[in-house]
């Protein structure tokens, strides 16, 4: 299929645009989303093309966005509403999570809440603590919601679809040190990438790497440093936390017997251990190793750039790990 | 007490038909209070709305089948005055698959999308962002619709009412924020919990119309109110206004002290400004014939509840493919 290089930025831009389009009810709101052409210029031009009706700047509150999507939302409209970082959609976490993900069963399937809370996520550029984080975990908790954290710009353009799409409500991430990585997005207005379904980013016999977002970035490099010394990572990009693909990662466990878990949040109570804890559950006679996990340092975030980037996982320490295991 | 201090009085059937629904409230709740007394309703939450019957009524005659309604978890009332049916209301009491909410909401959590009810919400506060929402996606569809949110006077002070309030004013919603003060959230009395006890004046900082402060035990009264409140809302812009009132049963029935707690004060609203025996009085006044009319309504209030708890009781419990049905639309 013909495809057009673009970075991940242009990608969401241009499947908000299609879908705005392709269907009436979709619109977009949050702070800064119109006039100002989006903080992370996601939504630029959107505003001149469809007006303030359908592209909704908002005062700063975030409470209110996330609320005001899901009742839009219950009544039949399809909102794509933004949070500015993810950090601030915890001042909303319970319009997420006590409303946009419960409702449907709360009332039992009378209401559906078919909405999209996009969410520019990550940390790396002496943002600061309270700015920095890859939170996804966090929603992926709670059944009722749908979490996608795409790595591609391709992915990032058929998953944001797939979300404006869906009856169901989807907390979508977006890594900011993503947004400027240009990669192939298909020149099909219907490229769509169904909820829950991982992909191999590359095959490999001798470990699982598995990843989502910029993790997937980490453990390509990882990956193509280990093969000059002739170990063979599989990578498995997961791109959406719910539902999770395990699936997936048990079939490339079935053929390596060894795995790496790379993520960039948190270690505590993480996609890691969750990843982890299936694996032990259900591949225990397939296992060579010890499950091996590449997090975050388990610490608020410091400003200082010396100090910063130790806390964060990166490809080598993606190599240290595997090497541990194989 | 009287009512409608000289307004126009809205004509019998209409008066009739405000008491049929107030009696059958007052019924239902007190039903709900016994049975939950009987542990014929079980769990912890359970928030009557005996004494507001006036509220819920008169603002709900205000508004047409195509507008909507949407609350807090003191629900049953307006899900009556709505005119859901008692009886898949009463399940939903018990955790009956029949049950408004298929017995997994809870009495908290009712509603009915067919009568444009949208819930029943527990979260303080939490539903004020939908209602506005709701109101967009009206005004976005270019239709005339009306939200009417009911609002309680401990929620005006967390975070979601004044964003929600003040997203409505700048987006122009159509939303009637009706906020129900009956003085107290849980334990706390408005006046050590707002620096400015007359709520409806934060109509002023969002730069809506303040509709004011009425008389929530005063059903004529009410419906006057929000009459103009929803031609407002209707035409122009979100209005707030607020209707004094009083909770009978105090917070819930996790309140077990509240007749203590309260006991001179309750006394007094219910002596002097009881909003059903003063409709009945001002029935009775302005048509007096009428009485046998109303014991009719409270004979057919007695037996339509009764009947909701035969229904109730006699349903089906959800099963377990109950519970694992509606996480996600499939
Ligand atoms: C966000 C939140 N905080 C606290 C509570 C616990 N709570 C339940 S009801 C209530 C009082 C609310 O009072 P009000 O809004 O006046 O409503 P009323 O009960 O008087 O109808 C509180 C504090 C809650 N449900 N949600
Ligand atoms: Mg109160």
């Amino acid at each position: 299929m013909a495809a057009r290089n673009q970075p991940m930025r242009e990608a969401l831009r241009k499947a908000l645009r299609e879908e705005m389009l392709r269907d009436e009810r979709v619109f977009v709101m949050g702070e800064e989303v119109g006039k100002w052409q989006g903080t992370h210029r996601i939504t630029r031009g959107l505003y001149e093309e469809f007006g303030d009706r359908r592209v909704r700047d908002t005062p700063i509150s975030e409470m209110a966005i996330c609320g005001a999507a899901v009742g839009a939302a219950m009544a039949g409209l399809r909102p794509v509403a933004e949070m500015m970082t993810i950090n601030f959609a915890f001042l909303a976490l319970d319009a997420i999570v006590n409303h946009a993900a419960k409702i449907r069963y709360m009332f039992d399937g009378q209401f559906s809440v078919p909405l999209v809370f996009r969410a520019a996520s990550g940390w790396g550029d002496q943002a600061t603590a309270s700015h920095s984080h890859a939170p996804e975990p966090i929603f992926a908790h709670f059944p009722g919601l749908y979490v996608a954290a795409p790595a591609t710009p391709g992915d990032a353009y058929g998953m944001l679809k797939t979300a404006i799409r869906d009856e169901n409500p989807v907390l979508f991430s977006e890594s900011i040190a993503l947004y400027p990585k240009p990669g192939p997005v298909p020149d099909d207005e219907d490229h769509l990438v169904p909820v829950g379904k991982g992909t191999i980013r590359r095959e490999g016999a001798d470990v699982t790497l598995v990843a989502w977002a910029r993790g997937v970035e980490w453990s390509l490099q990882a990956a193509g440093q280990l093969e000059r010394e002739g170990v063979n990572c599989e990578v498995v990009d997961m791109r959406w936390l719910r539902p999770l693909d395990m699936d997936l990662v048990y079939d490339s466990f079935r053929k390596t017997n060894r795995c790496v878990i790379v993520e960039e949040s948190l270690p505590m109570y993480s996609f890691g251990s969750e990843i982890a804890a299936g694996i032990q559950e259900n591949m225990f006679d397939h296992m060579d190793a010890p499950v091996k996990r590449v997090s975050a340092m388990d610490l608020p975030l410091p400003y200082a750039r010396d100090i910063e980037l130790m806390a964060l996982p990166d490809a080598d320490k993606v190599v240290a790990a595997v090497k541990e295991i194989v | 007490m009287d009512i409608a201090n000289g307004a126009a009085l809205p004509d019998r059937d209409t008066l009739l038909d405000w008491y049929r629904q107030m009696v059958l409230i007052r019924e239902f709740e007190e039903t709900c209070y016994d049975l939950y007394e009987e542990k014929r309703i079980t769990g912890v939450y359970l928030h009557l709305y005996s004494g507001q019957e006036a509220v819920g009524v008169g603002a709900l005659a205000a508004i047409e089948p195509r507008d909507h309604a949407i609350t807090a978890y003191r629900d049953h009332g307006v899900a009556l005055a709505r005119g859901v049916d008692p009886g898949p209301l009463m399940a939903e009491m018990m955790g009956k698959r029949s049950g408004v909410s298929g017995g997994k909401g809870g009495s908290m959590h009712l509603a009915s999308r067919e009568h444009n009810f949208w819930g029943g919400f527990a979260i303080v506060g939490g539903h004020l962002p939908l209602a506005a929402g709701i109101a967009l996606e009206a005004q976005y569809s270019g239709r005339d619709d009306v939200v009417l949110c009911f609002v309680g006077d401990g929620s005006s002070n967390n975070g979601y009412f004044h964003e929600a309030l003040n997203l409505s004013a700048v987006w122009r919603l159509p939303v009637v924020w009706l906020i129900e003060n009956n003085l107290y959230g849980m334990g706390t009395h408005i006046d050590e919990a707002s620096g400015q006890p007359l709520l409806h004046k934060r109509a002023l900082a969002y730069g809506m119309r303040d509709g004011g402060r009425i008389d929530g035990q005063d059903v004529v009264a009410v419906n006057g109110a929000l009459d103009e409140a929803v031609a407002h809302a209707r035409g122009e812009g979100p209005v707030l206004l607020e209707a004094l009132t009083y909770r009978y049963r105090g917070h819930g029935v996790s309140d077990r002290q509240y007749n203590v707690r309260l006991k001179d004060e309750l006394e007094e609203w219910k002596a002097e400004r009881d909003p059903i025996t003063r409709l009945g009085a001002c029935l009775e006044e302005a048509h007096p014939d009428s009485r046998p009319a109303m014991s009719a309504l409270e004979q057919a209030a007695r037996d339509q509840v009764l009947a909701a708890v035969k229904f109730a009781e006699e349903s089906p419990a959800p099963d377990a493919d109950d519970l694992v049905r509606n996480v996600y639309v499939e």
